[in-house]
């Protein structure tokens, strides 16, 4: 319904409902009732679209009312963190970031100490930028996203939220409400670096996120490797993984690993970088990335 | 048209505002309650011009929604001096002559004072990233960082 006002900028201005529900399922309900809702989290990216009249929603859901969604809690096999929990907060919680530093440093690579204490992850999964940082974090950590929907609950792998840019998997009405990152074996250690032409306030033009687990004898027995902004979503790369697996992480290793993450890249050329340049910086990044990995599983 | 009435505390006091869903912060800040000492630059969280305090949490003022803060605790510029007695940042920054057309000052003062509450003795790189989404299109940063490295010694006692 457009209304007789004008925007800021003379074009009519849609109707927009704003909604602050204190439960999932109350966020659920308003979700599933309106076609045109979105959610509102942390509104780094939401707020943006909405003045670039990129979208037009009838109905913003604001989640940060419903207090599980803001938690960060400790379970018995790992930790669960809220999907509106922003950056800031994360960044406070000494246990998570003693845990998954990888996750934690890819999460506050996002923007500047201002958008840090807004941005939250589950804006980041769900606004599915193939370049957002805490994404192949997540993914290489193993996270799980808990889905609360219409239809009820479920979990799903990171992996298969975002589908491709701006799209995600998930169905009319449903929320990502938390992730659960479980404990990690002894002697795991994670990482994730990204490239970006300039020190800060960049977006990825390539990313690497990698989990690795050594055994007693300092050999690699576990690897997940994810890479970021060099495909329409954050991919799994078993290849890569497989190039550590085994090993003791050593030169011929890396060199498997760079060569894996290159073959696995399928970006695009666009301002950021050229095709050729993200394929080739992708290993160096993959390469660079498993070893601050190998260096903390070490010191776990 | 739906317009949400909201209760909040700025500076201190308690405000009540009416506001459409499509004013941000900044739009109430400056249009509803008519303290503009905080700036719009970019209006999409890059430059830092319209950063503000939201429950102890430095934000960009035009990515929140008006409608968003009911019950929040937000501290804009206009809180920062007590009375004519000017906050030591502030004071700084005249003596430094950080400042040239102004337009980002408030928003800097602002982020350098949630720097300087949780890190009282920052490192010049530290300072420097935390004020990374605080854009100075003047170029003065070099004296802005001085100012802000003084002000921290000082407040220090130094």
């Amino acid at each position: 319904m457009a209304s007789d006002r004008v925007n800021w900028n003379g074009s009519d201005v849609i109707t927009m409902r704003y909604e602050a529900p204190e439960t999932m399922e109350a966020a659920v309900e308003l979700l599933s009732s309106d076609e045109g809702a979105r959610v509102l989290a942390g509104g780094t990216d939401l707020l943006v679209q909405l003045r670039a009249e990129m979208i037009e929603p009838s109905l913003v859901v604001d989640v940060k009312r419903i207090a599980a969604m803001r938690e960060i809690t400790k379970e018995n096999d790992g930790i669960r963190v809220g999907a509106a929990v922003a950056g800031a907060e994360l960044g406070e919680h000494e246990e998570f970031k003693a845990t998954w530093p990888g996750v934690l440093e890819a999460f506050e690579l996002i923007g500047s100490t201002q958008i840090q204490g807004r941005a939250t992850m589950g804006g980041n999964l769900c606004n599915a930028s193939p370049a957002a940082d805490s994404v192949p974090a997540m993914i290489a950590a193993g996270a799980t996203a808990t889905i609360l929907g219409p239809g009820g609950q479920r979990d799903v792998p990171v992996e298969d939220i975002a589908i491709g840019p701006g799209q995600t998997s998930l169905d009319k009405g449903e929320l990502v409400t938390s992730f659960f990152f479980p404990k990690p074996a002894a002697r795991t250690g994670d990482a994730y670096l990204r490239f970006i032409p300039r020190t800060e306030m960049d977006i990825a033009v390539v990313g690497a996120g990698i989990c690795l687990t050594l055994d007693d004898s300092d050999i690699c027995k576990a690897a997940r490797v994810s890479l970021g902004a060099v495909a329409a979503r954050a991919l799994v790369v078993d290849e890569a993984a497989d190039a550590l697996i085994g090993t003791p992480v050593d030169e011929a290793a890396l060199a498997k690993l760079a060569e894996a993450a290159s073959a696995a890249a399928k970006p695009i050329d666009d301002k950021r970088g050229t095709k050729e340049f993200r394929i080739q910086v992708m290993g160096v990044m993959a390469r660079r990335t498993a070893e601050i990995a190998l260096a903390r599983a070490k010191a776990n | 048209m739906a317009r949400y009435h909201v209760s909040a505390t700025v500076n201190g006091d308690d405000v009540e505002f009416l506001c459409e869903p499509e004013q941000t912060l900044l739009d109430v800040l400056r249009d509803e309650l008519h303290l503009t000492g905080t700036k719009e630059g970019c209006a999409s969280g890059d430059c830092g011009a319209c950063s503000v305090m939201i429950d102890g949490r430095l934000v960009c003022s035009c990515l929140v929604m008006g409608a968003e803060v009911g019950d929040r605790e937000i501290e804009t510029i206009e809180g920062m001096a007590d009375g004519e007695q000017l906050h030591p940042l502030q004071q700084k920054f005249l003596d430094y002559a950080a400042l040239q057309c102004g337009y980002c000052t408030p928003g800097i003062l602002i982020a350098a004072k949630a720097l300087l509450e949780r890190n009282p003795d920052p490192t010049e790189t530290e300072a420097r990233f935390w004020l990374a989404g605080n854009l100075c299109r003047c170029t003065g940063y070099d004296k802005i960082m001085r100012a802000v490295m003084d002000t921290a010694a000082e407040m220090r006692g130094e």
